[in-house]
């Protein structure tokens, strides 16, 4: 959620039981001020919490003018003093996979994990065990990044793409209309897209290529694990994420208020398809 | 005022009785010949504009117009393409179909189309130039329309000022134009001084009356259609306009009857919101249903319901909560929930979130004697199962030997895991839906499976092991199992009531009751932080039979054994170990780790005023359960 508008979003957001309190919600409205100063970013996002078993990680993104560029994911344990992340690889992904569980909550936290590995000493093979330090940091930063390109959500319109390449925030956007909000194919994914590729020319002949340049929640496997509903009969839509449990989306149709917030445990739901 | 218009231009008409003119031209100097000079300024106006409708009258013809009667006849039909829908009956007839004015009757474009300088016409303008007060007649930028509709002569430059075919003009336009019919009927008079536009003001409202005819049949007019066909031309600039005419012309007059859906759907969109906003506010009002006096002393005689905006805001501290102003629904909704139910003491328990919608829980403790309602109608049911086996022994096909584990019979009312009633709703402002009580086999299965809500209590559970209910049994299991496993005290707030011989018993009797310590301090809320053992579990812990109280089921069926199952009732027997689970009270540190994760988190709510702070638990292995204290008060809460 934007850290403009970071009141409103919290209480439009607050729906799913986890928010912020008093004390967090007033240093982060500095902070993220302060923030965006120093790394002079566009716009500063409040991305949401990670719980963990000693701290809670709170988790800021700063963007440049590009929308669609790569964001910077800087987190603070005090919701005062911000440190940057690195930028998340493949590797680290691969990495952090191996480890399940809870977050700790220090980020200097080191995960060991037992690996197999063969090694050859002349003629004989035989496998060793190989203890791999994961330290938490990573596992943070692949998260993160997971989440970002699985569950980030923004509403169709809201940006566009200019014929040079840079996507901009449309300062048009009205809002979805109501009939739009209930609809899954009205909102995309916020990144890169996966999909768009794959569509057949028909497909591509009804969109409009300024708007619809990434891929739809509608086709995410395995259908329905998105659930979507409207709070206070139809003036506030929220999307909740059950393959991340814990990423809400909320959205005032008809408005420009918008965002996405996750507070959760940073564990993917894969019991998901025996949960439907 | 159209109306008064049209039949003064009709007793114009009649007066002059010069109607057999071509459209095509507009000379200044004659104003006896306004009556049909009244059709030509207006096709002159429209002159680009007819273009496209391929007008038959040749332009030579010199007409002498008048401007004045023109505008009055360009208002009502100004205002008409606005609002098609609504005009059709209003349109006057117009006596000019005596008149015989030729093709050009059809060419009256709307206001509001755009001369596309389509050039043949030019010569028209000039002609209409040529008269004194129309100058304004020709093509100029639409910026100059309206301060010429000032003038008398202004009238005749509304259907010129079509450049920009907005709407919003031609809304802006039909007022002004309103405001000029009504002035019309001053205007006519006023203008019959001035001869060429009085004369061509007439002719031109006969003209436009007259198209603004309402067909019988269809209920449409000329003019309105031909407002509607211009404009979706110039909004979509086809190709070749004017070859495809008629097909334009067509799908105008069949989009004419779908407009009026959208409207419709509108509404229905805001529907639900104001439903729930009527719920709602019913929610509100209700505390003024009724006396004041009366209803003050007995709320605060057997006030049951907790403060829950106090319970909130120690939440939100910790950062769990639903948001102040829905917290306050919940609270009015709880209150409407004591006064139709008889509740002893309830409380807020949790919000549980579903995919379609979520649920609000209630848990309440009902007055004595209310639910012996739900005991009889089980002895009903139970009694015919008996009947129905009875008469199964008389069929010849082999028993079968395979004797289905007694059920074990669910925890009476009140205690165990029924030990409260629980209440939902979908939002606040909803009814409330009591729950049933749960039985042990659907706890014992419920632990087993892992399902979302849906939000409807009537959505059956298909998994594996099958689910004995519905959503609504599964809620109720759900709810019992992190009741028991998480509603957390500190250490010493609950004391046991004293009962003698208690220990004595077997454990069938157990410690199941507990009542609050009125000698309790309070613990420092660092303690409570710093150690898990400073917390007590103060609901019974649900044995892996599903039940909170030890049942034997071997002790019954040897009462209910028949003399064939001797032998198998040998067999059978084994010794079924007692199930024992920890005691009432027992500090949560004793708690299992889930896959070496400690099952709580505990936490100093703030770092930077710890002189205020409270401590908050937060459970592992239900997430979204949270329990505070602050030295001295505690409550539970779980989402």
């Amino acid at each position: 959620m934007d850290a403009e508008s970071l009141l409103l979003s919290l209480e439009l957001a607050s729906g799913s039981g986890q928010g912020l309190s008093p004390d967090r919600r007033a240093s982060l409205l500095t902070s993220l001020l302060l923030v965006k100063r120093d790394y002079r970013y566009s716009r500063v996002l409040f991305w949401g919490r990670i719980l963990g078993l000693v701290t809670d990680y709170y988790i800021a993104q700063g963007l440049i003018e590009d929308q669609l560029a790569p964001r910077k994911t800087l987190y603070s344990l005090n919701c005062m003093e911000w440190s940057l992340l690195p930028p998340a690889t493949e590797e680290m992904v691969e990495q952090t996979s191996v480890v399940k569980g809870r977050f700790m909550g220090d980020p200097s936290h080191e995960y060991e994990h037992v690996d197999l590995q063969k090694v050859n000493d002349g003629d004989k093979v035989f496998e060793e065990e190989i203890v791999v330090r994961i330290k938490e940091e990573t596992r943070l930063v692949s998260i993160i990044d997971q989440i970002d390109k699985a569950v980030a959500v923004i509403p169709r319109g809201a940006l566009f793409k200019t014929p040079f390449g840079p996507v901009h925030v449309n300062r048009t956007f009205e809002g979805l209309s109501m009939s739009e909000a209930k609809k899954l194919s009205s909102y995309f994914h916020f990144r890169e897209p996966v999909e768009l590729k794959n569509k057949t020319l028909l497909e591509k002949a009804d969109l409009d290529p300024s708007l619809d340049f990434m891929d739809s929640l509608e086709n995410d496997i395995p259908k329905g694990s998105w659930s979507i509903q409207m709070e206070r009969g139809n003036a506030l839509v929220v999307l909740r994420s059950l393959l991340w449990p814990g990423l809400t989306f909320y959205h005032t149709p008809g408005t420009k208020n918008c965002g996405y917030i996750y507070v959760g445990t940073g564990e993917k739901n894969i019991d998901l398809p025996f949960m439907l | 005022m159209e109306d008064s218009t049209a039949q003064k231009q009709e007793k114009e008409n009649q007066e002059s009785g010069e109607e057999e003119r071509p459209w095509g031209e507009i000379t200044a100097a004659s104003s006896q010949d306004f009556k049909s000079g009244l059709s030509e300024p207006l096709e002159s106006e429209q002159g680009p504009e007819t273009e496209p409708y391929s007008r038959s009258s040749p332009p030579g013809s010199p007409q002498s117009r008048d401007s004045a009667p023109l505008g009055d006849l360009t208002g009502p039909g100004a205002s008409s393409p606005p609002s098609p829908p609504e005009e059709p009956s209003s349109t006057p007839p117009l006596a000019l179909s005596g008149q015989g004015l030729e093709a050009p009757r059809q060419a009256h474009p709307n206001h509001s189309v755009i001369p596309e300088a389509e050039t043949p016409h030019s010569d028209h303008l000039k002609q209409s130039s040529d008269i004194g007060e129309l100058t304004h007649l020709t093509c100029q930028s639409t910026g100059n329309a309206f301060p010429q509709f000032q003038q008398t002569n202004g009238h005749l430059y509304e259907p010129r000022d079509v450049s920009c075919s907005n709407s919003k003009q031609k809304e802006l336009r039909f007022d002004i134009f309103q405001e000029e019919d009504s002035n019309s009927n001053y205007d006519l008079d006023e203008a019959e001084p001035e001869t060429a536009p009085s004369v061509l003001e007439t002719a031109i409202q006969n003209a436009k009356a007259y198209l603004l005819k309402t067909s019988s049949q269809s209920g449409l007019n000329l003019y309105d259609h031909l407002s509607n066909m211009l404009t979706k031309i110039l909004d979509e600039r086809p190709e070749n306009a004017v070859d495809i005419i008629e097909n334009i012309s067509q799908d105008v007059k069949m989009a004419h009857f779908s407009k009026k859906l959208d409207t419709l759907q509108n509404e229905n969109e805001m529907l639900p919101t104001y439903e729930i906003a009527e719920k709602q506010k019913a929610l509100f009002l209700q505390g003024h249903l009724e006396g004041a006096d009366q209803e003050l002393e007995d709320e605060i005689a057997g006030n049951s319901l907790p403060n829950v905006m106090e319970s909130a805001f120690y939440f939100e501290q910790a950062g769990v909560g639903l948001g102040t102003d829905e917290t306050y629904r919940v609270f009015l909704a709880l209150k409407q929930l004591t006064d139709t139910h008889p509740i002893q003491r309830c409380r807020f328990w949790g919000k549980i979130l579903g995919l379609e919608m979520n649920y609000i829980v209630a848990e309440a403790e009902l007055r004595d004697g209310e639910d012996e309602e739900e005991a009889e109608e089980e002895d009903v049911t139970e009694e015919r199962d008996n009947e129905d086996s009875e008469g199964e022994e008389d069929d010849e096909l082999p028993r079968s030997f395979y004797k289905a584990p007694q059920a074990i019979p669910k925890e009476e009312s009140r205690t165990g895991a029924n030990k409260y009633v629980y209440f939902v709703c979908n939002e606040p402002g909803r009814p409330w839906v009591k729950l049933p009580s749960v039985t042990p086999a659907q706890i014992v299965i419920a632990r087993q499976i892992k399902k979302f809500f849906t939000g409807r209590l009537g959505t059956p559970i298909i998994s594996y092991p099958p689910f004995p209910g519905d959503e609504s049994n599964y809620l109720r299991a759900q709810i019992a199992r992190i009741s028991a496993g998480t509603h957390v005290s500190p250490l010493g707030f609950y004391q046991f009531s004293e009962e003698e011989g208690e220990e004595e018993e077997e454990v069938e009797g157990g410690r199941d009751s507990f009542e609050e310590n009125p000698d309790f301090e309070g613990i420092q809320v660092v303690d409570l932080v710093e150690s898990l053992s400073n917390w007590v579990h103060h609901v019974q812990h649900i044995l892996p039979q599903g039940r909170c109280n030890w049942f034997n089921p071997i002790q019954k069926s040897e009462e209910e054994e028949e003399d064939d199952d001797e032998e198998k009732e040998e067999k059978e027997f084994d010794y079924i170990e007692q199930e024992v689970g920890p005691p009432l009270l027992t500090p949560i540190s004793e708690d299992l780790e889930i896959q070496s994760i400690p099952p709580w988190t505990t936490r100093l709510c703030s770092n930077l005023i710890p002189q205020y702070a409270i401590a908050v638990l937060r459970s592992n292995l239900w997430p979204g359960a949270y329990a505070f204290c602050n030295g001295k008060r505690e409550i539970n809460f779980s989402y």
